[in-house]
């Protein structure tokens, strides 16, 4: 656990240590509809803590994605609430759910989903100019979170002329911008071999001992393991929620 | 997300596929081109006749002989001449008339032979009066015009037009030399300016002489006070129906006329004549812009096509740009501002190539191409419009689609 004061270094939006920033309350999910619907998720309630460094484990099928979804403030629930900082946003409409991914979640994804044509400057600032920030005060915060990841020589290279270990750190720094309540992150290894794999956990891994929380979802184990708190999810359900006796390192 | 970051993304996404968006432009840039040429050359004819109606002595009426009853038969137009030079004598008194400034009576011979010498020229000879001159709007470029003296007498005197002066004269000046015509010798007085020509007529080839004497020596005939047109100049061009109801009374009056349409007469404008030759042109121009309306739609078209080939191909970007906080009003917006970009540099592209033609088509064709600044400025707006109107329904599409299956795609 980090202590209060890096906590408040950390500066706006950042709730006080200890208080739930995910809250799921028999969340459900059902698709489709008459004779063809599937219930991806059958009633999920679980808590994470600001500061918690959490893995979602499960094999396909288990319901894994949709949760992440959930969590992600992709798509809302059938049925059950989800409170993200202490705002229920399992009843928002499009507008204000695109407005509490802006402002609460800062993504990873498998595939880096960096824009291929702009620098890492520019897209470590894309989510920084939707939410209607001045073009200085944008460039300030990019520049501050990609030299928090290690790339603050790199900014003006495009990701293709990057390794997968680097883009992923941009898309690292660009989650961390707009200093949000969570870090989501989609098997951010997916894509990576074991160098830097290892690499980027660490730099979760240096996060979470700064404050951040992060929530990983993945189906390597050996991923998990580096977590704080395993989930596992099986057919729509928590199957196992534990705290694991020592973090791996 | 302002208007500038929108902007310039939008500029981005263009400038990454310069070839596909330069081929995008193209067809908006011919649709505006030709526009802006049509456009011009209908307002080019347009000032060509208003340019012709000027230099002709604008405010110009022209009253015909019309048709005669004679022992209850009715002739058809100009059966008969029943205009004659008291006519024209009543039209010219200012108490009755005050918006006729001038009155011209005119005779005419359409083919007669000049001779100088051994040169000979078959031209029209036309017979007037001194005030001939200012009612047509022409001027001399030497010698003098008929004089009333010689009107009065019937002198043999002629004022060649410029056209004929070269024929029988070359580049002497004929001021002073003689001219042969139906075998009486004529002492060339004067010599007319060029006019240019008329959608009929040649103004430069003609010969004038006194009234009197074309009616005497040329014409003959049994009635000479009778006259073939009567020209009347209104004092302004404001004051052309005055005037042109002011004759219709006077000569209403002069033959007995009591109804309308029973007229041995008609009251034409020079306006009238020129319009009906210039619909012509009138028409292809509205044909030609139709052409051009339909080429900026398949240009439009093209725009919708790239647009929703441009969604498809970055349908991921889409759902990055959403899972980062991306509102479909933001997303909506990029890709509008994208398509009327591309409308509007294919405008601009399309305006410079129209003003270009204009300047240089009409050193290969006859027709003056008129650079009209409001016709830009609404080719321009409908390039944008089109771009907007053609990307409304690929950027709504953007909009819609769901973050998940976005990012989800491959």
């Amino acid at each position: 656990m980090a202590s209060a004061g890096v906590a408040a270094s950390l500066g706006v939006g950042t709730p006080s240590l200890g208080l739930p920033v995910i809250e799921l309350d028999g969340v459900r999910k059902v698709y489709g509809n008459g004779q063809l619907e599937v219930e991806a998720l059958k009633g999920i309630t679980l808590s994470i803590a600001q500061g918690e460094y959490v893995a979602i484990m499960g094999p396909s099928g288990s319901g894994k994605s949709t949760l992440m979804h959930i969590l992600g403030c992709l798509d809302v629930p059938t049925a059950g609430s989800y409170h993200l900082a202490g705002e229920d946003v399992s009843t928002m409409d499009e507008i204000d759910l695109a407005e509490a991914r802006n402002r609460r979640i800062g993504f990873v994804f498998q595939q880096f989903n960096l824009l291929p044509s702009m620098t890492a400057l520019r897209n470590v600032e894309l989510p920084l100019s939707y939410a209607a920030m001045s073009r200085d005060k944008r460039r300030l915060l990019a520049q501050e979170a990609l030299d928090r990841v290690g790339l603050g020589d790199r900014m003006n290279h495009k990701p293709g002329e990057m390794s997968g270990g680097q883009q992923q750190r941009v898309a690292v720094a660009r989650a961390l911008a707009s200093n949000p309540a969570l870090l989501l992150a989609d098997e951010p290894t997916g894509n990576l071999d074991s160098t830097a794999t290892d690499d980027v956990l660490a730099l979760f891994h240096e996060l979470h001992q700064q404050g951040r929380t992060v929530v990983l979802i993945t189906h390597e184990a050996d991923v998990a393991a580096r977590a704080a708190r395993v989930i596992r999810i099986r057919d729509g359900l928590v199957a196992s929620d534990e705290v694991a006796a020592e973090v791996a390192r | 997300m302002t208007w500038s970051d929108i902007l310039r993304n939008a500029w981005d996404a263009i400038r990454n596929h310069k070839l596909r968006s330069m081929l995008t432009a193209l067809g908006i840039l011919i649709g505006i081109a030709a526009v802006v040429l049509t456009v011009g050359l209908g307002q080019g004819a347009q000032q060509k006749v208003s340019n012709q109606l000027a230099a002709l002595g604008g405010n110009l009426l022209i009253v015909s002989p019309g048709s005669s009853t004679t022992g209850g038969v009715r002739g058809g137009f100009g059966s008969a001449s029943t205009l004659t030079t008291a006519d024209a004598t009543a039209l010219s008194a200012t108490a009755a008339a005050p918006n006729i400034k001038a009155v011209a009576p005119v005779l005419s011979s359409t083919s007669e032979s000049l001779v100088n010498g051994t040169t000979n020229w078959t031209t029209s000879v036309v017979g007037t009066t001194p005030s001939w001159l200012s009612v047509r709007g022409r001027t001399l470029s030497s010698g003098h015009f008929i004089t009333a003296a010689e009107q009065a007498s019937g002198a043999a005197v002629t004022v060649l037009a410029s056209d004929t002066a070269t024929e029988l004269f070359g580049r002497r000046d004929p001021v002073g030399q003689s001219v042969t015509i139906n075998s009486v010798s004529y002492e060339v007085v004067g010599v007319l300016t060029s006019a240019g020509s008329d959608s009929t007529t040649n103004l430069d080839d003609q010969a004038i002489v006194p009234l009197s004497t074309a009616a005497q020596r040329i014409i003959g005939g049994s009635t000479r006070n009778s006259v073939a047109t009567i020209y009347i100049k209104a004092t302004s061009q404001s004051k052309l129906s005055g005037a042109y109801q002011e004759a219709t009374a006077i000569l209403d009056y002069r033959h007995g006329i009591t109804a309308t349409g029973t007229a041995d007469f008609s009251i034409t404008t020079q306006q009238s004549v020129l319009t009906a030759t210039s619909s012509v042109d009138s028409t292809l121009t509205t044909l030609l812009i139709g052409v051009a309306a339909l080429s900026l739609i398949v240009g439009g078209i093209g725009v919708m096509n790239i647009m929703l080939v441009s969604v498809k191909e970055r349908t991921r970007e889409i759902g990055l740009r959403k899972a980062l906080g991306g509102t479909p009003m933001v997303i909506r917006r990029q890709f509008l501002s994208e398509a009327s970009m591309l409308g509007l540099t294919g405008g601009l592209l399309g305006v410079a190539v129209g003003v270009g033609g204009a300047k240089i088509l009409p050193h290969f064709i006859s027709n003056p191409i008129a650079i009209s600044l409001p016709a830009i400025g609404i080719a321009i707006g409908t390039a944008i419009v089109i771009g907007v109107g053609f990307g409304v329904y690929p950027a709504a599409r953007a909009a819609q689609l769901s973050p998940i299956d976005a990012l989800r795609s491959e």
